[in-house]
């Protein structure tokens, strides 16, 4: 494996991870609080609309010229990954409060509990049913997305679907094994590591796709990626200055590796 | 109906732009520019990279001041 495959891999696996842990937090708490079979249904269909939707957008997208692909692709990659590494840096530098599965799983945990039950059509429990069809397809598009995107690409979709089927069944059997939220997986470090990933891919393929040329070529990849990493690190350094004081958001998160063990 | 498309263009708003649109702004004008440079015998790879330096700091301070 390449260097830039292995990258490929890397990144699209802890992406889809991080969306496998909201999606899975979603369905065990419409499971936990109203009823398994229901939310199960929602599983089923939501990823049947998830099946649907990567059968009609793969072979469009594999239609499509590589450098207009890599143009859009890495446009849209580099605002997401921005957007994902804005967030990161403002809950490391105390601005904002830290991503807690746990504090999530308890507010729908309790939504749920309040909700009344409706039967529609064969299912038991309406309001189970939807919260986890729409957990899976919400969550399941930003992985459809990454994986499709990440490997059309690097001409290299099948490696970019294991990583992703990899992510999401592991995330899936861990979580239903333990029947309780996925708290201990380190999913702000997460965040921070795919919002750089998804930067760095973004600023690769986008100006590729704008027939920009690297110096050194794919190699550069390996080089953008650990910038992108040192700058936000530096600009958390330079914003935990200004935190607000503890007790208000996160401010007392001294390191990117203690929000969990 | 207005009601539904309202929300469907509110969440493709929310998915596609996020929380700041002023990323979404520079990003795409700093990947016209580096078309635009492309073309000329001026190297355009840099671009990109000094776009993503100066609009992500930018971005967290506006969302420190707020």
């Amino acid at each position: 494996m390449t260097g830039t495959s292995a990258a490929l891999f890397v990144a699209v696996f802890l992406a889809c991870a991080v969306e496998a842990v909201e999606a899975v937090t979603i369905v065990l708490a419409a499971g936990t609080a109203r009823d398994w079979r229901s939310a199960g249904l929602g599983v089923g269909s939501g990823l049947v609309v998830l099946a649907a939707v990567v059968a009609a957008l793969g072979p469009a997208l594999t239609a499509i010229p590589l450098g207009a692909l890599r143009l859009v692709v890495g446009g849209l990659l580099l605002v997401f990954g921005l957007q994902w590494l804005r967030k990161a840096v403002l809950r490391y530098s105390g601005h904002k409060d830290l991503h807690d599965e746990d504090a999530i799983f308890q507010r729908e945990l309790a939504a749920a509990r309040t909700a009344h039950a409706e039967r529609r059509f064969a299912v038991d429990d309406w309001y189970a049913y939807t919260l986890s069809f729409k957990g899976v397809v919400l969550e399941g598009l930003e992985v459809a997305f990454i994986a499709i995107t990440f490997g059309s690409n690097q001409h290299d979709v099948p490696l970019a679907a294991l990583a992703a089927g990899c992510a999401v069944l592991l995330v899936a059997a861990v979580g239903f094994a333990v029947r309780a939220p996925l708290a201990r997986v380190p999913e702000n470090t997460l965040k921070f590591v795919v919002g750089v990933m998804l930067t760095g891919f973004g600023i690769f393929w986008g100006a590729e796709g704008a027939d920009a040329h690297w110096p050194g070529d794919d190699a550069a990849l390996l080089a953008i990626v650990p910038l992108v990493a040192l700058f936000a690190l530096g600009l958390v350094a330079l914003l935990r200055r200004t935190a607000p004081p503890r007790g208000s958001a996160a401010a007392s998160v001294p390191a990117l590796q203690l929000e969990q063990p | 109906m207005i009601d539904r498309l309202r929300a469907f263009g509110a969440f493709w708003y929310d998915f596609v732009i996020g929380d700041d649109w002023r990323v979404a702004a520079v990003v795409a004008t700093a990947l016209a520019v580096t078309f635009a440079v492309s073309k000329t015998s001026i190297p355009a790879w840099w671009i990109l990279p000094a776009a993503v330096a100066v609009v992500l700091p930018w971005s967290l301070w506006q969302a420190r001041r707020r």
